[in-house]
């Protein structure tokens, strides 16, 4: 149990940061995702077949290629990316981005992919009179999409939702290998210093499974508020 | 684009795949068996190895995989006693430890697929069954099982796309499979996004014929019931 004390003397601290570490690029990787679901989701549902054929190559090459290929790409490529970028507008020096934008924007890419997918089958399982419903009644698009077709989505989304949550919590555990000291590098650091790895691994686990645990119980709290007026 | 390199790279990659449809063939296999044995488990009466295959699905689902490995390879062979009993030979090689690791991952999903397969099993085909006076073990393995296979078809495919991808965390404990080669090459030359293109090329031509293999079965069960 020492080995978890709080202060100089345990790991009880470290592991702590380190916890917070995987919540926050978590929580950042999933907002990503929204993000990338929020301009991919349209591609997708588009009857123009070039968009489609986008968002399609988007959500199949992302499932299809290991999360670890994914982040490698990132880790190894997207200093050079954005040096490249950098030199079209004149500016030479080496630019090192921060392990936590590239982690996060690794998952968030990873995640946004199953969040499309969810969301266009929440869209597509709409009841299509909802849609010419709305239209007959003269709302405008914008309208439409807010106060009709969203909420809707939201609560048919919101369960399967849970679901990319917890692949995205996960999945943070492979950026240990871009150095970030999340949960999985710091039980990697402290088990090579104190020569315990089984404690430390077991520790980890049940950190994650403490995650799980709980944003799973706040989860299901918000799907009770989003099935509201069945 | 170094499209040279990415036809030096293609043999390399094609030969590390080999590892990995190595490893993702096993543990599908041990994984398979796992999953049936805690779905069972999880039907019976028996409150102790109900709650038991529950906890175990429950741990395996909510902890990732790079966890499970690194308590394999790394924590097990801490345990002393562990190091001079026959099991040793097996957990000191960085393979079976992963094959070990992937078969008990891809277990406690494959008993959460075969478990609402059994489920959702209508009641009348094994009353039935048993109306007809056909023993337990028959209605089991004639009436059971191939409904649950149906059943679980669409969902076994998923899993085996996952467990794919999931081999690449072999490469973290040294092994050279697809992902493993693929970085030693981005590592060494620098350009990661040829490599990727290649590498991810190759997973995506195993998820599709993975995905296809599954529409085939499913047609071929897919008689009405």
């Amino acid at each position: 149990m020492e080995l978890l004390a709080f202060g100089d003397t345990g790991w009880g601290d470290e592991l702590f940061y380190a916890t917070l570490m995987t919540v926050a690029v978590s929580v950042t990787a999933m907002f990503i995702g929204f993000i990338f679901a929020l301009i991919f989701t349209p591609l997708k549902l588009s009857k123009n077949k070039f968009l489609n054929l986008i968002g399609n190559f988007y959500t199949t090459v992302i499932r299809g290629v290991p999360e670890l290929l994914v982040i490698y790409l990132f880790f190894f490529g997207g200093s050079g990316a954005i040096m490249y970028v950098a030199s079209i507008f004149g500016y030479n020096e080496y630019i090192e981005i921060n392990a936590f934008i590239t982690g996060s924007f690794s998952i968030g890419i990873i995640s946004g992919a199953y969040s499309t997918e969810v969301f266009r089958g929440a869209i597509q399982s709409i009841d299509k009179g909802q849609f010419e419903a709305s239209k007959v009644l003269g709302l405008k698009k914008k309208i439409q999409f807010f106060k009709v077709i969203m909420p809707q989505m939201l609560r048919l989304a919101v369960p399967n939702l849970s679901n990319v949550w917890q692949i995205t919590l996960k999945d943070t555990s492979l950026i240990s290998v871009t150095g970030l000291v999340e949960i999985m590098r710091q039980s990697y650091i402290a088990a090579g210093s104190t020569r315990d790895p089984l404690f430390f691994y077991s520790f980890a686990a049940i950190l994650y499974l403490l995650l799980t645990f709980f944003s799973m119980k706040l989860i299901n709290k918000l799907e009770i508020k989003y099935s509201r007026g069945f | 684009m170094d499209i040279e390199l990415m036809i030096n790279s293609f043999p390399k990659l094609l030969i590390a795949t080999i590892t990995t449809l190595k490893l993702l063939s096993l543990s599908l296999f041990f994984g398979l068996f796992i999953g049936l044995l805690f779905a069972i488990m999880r039907l019976s009466n028996n409150i102790f190895l109900n709650k038991f295959s529950y906890c175990y699905s429950y741990v395996f689902r909510g902890t990732p995989l790079l966890v499970q490995i690194f308590i394999i390879y790394f924590g097990l062979g801490q345990i002393e006693y562990l190091r001079s009993t026959i099991f040793w030979i097996i957990l000191r090689e960085p393979y079976w430890c992963a094959i070990i690791a992937f078969s008990l991952n891809t277990g406690a999903y494959t008993s959460e697929i075969l478990r609402s397969a059994f489920q959702t099993i209508k009641p009348g085909f094994i009353e039935a069954g048993k109306s007809l006076g056909i023993p337990k073990k028959i209605i089991f393995y004639k009436i059971q099982i191939p409904i649950a296979i149906k059943q679980s078809l669409p969902a076994y495919g998923n899993e085996i796309i996952l467990m794919l991808k999931g081999t690449s965390l072999a490469s973290t404990v040294t092994l050279m499979d697809l992902t493993g080669v693929a970085k030693y090459i981005i590592s060494t030359t620098f350009s990661p996004i040829e490599v990727f293109i290649v590498a991810g090329g190759i997973y995506l031509f195993m998820t599709f014929i993975v995905h296809n293999l599954i529409k085939l079965l499913e047609k071929k069960f897919g008689y009405q019931i």
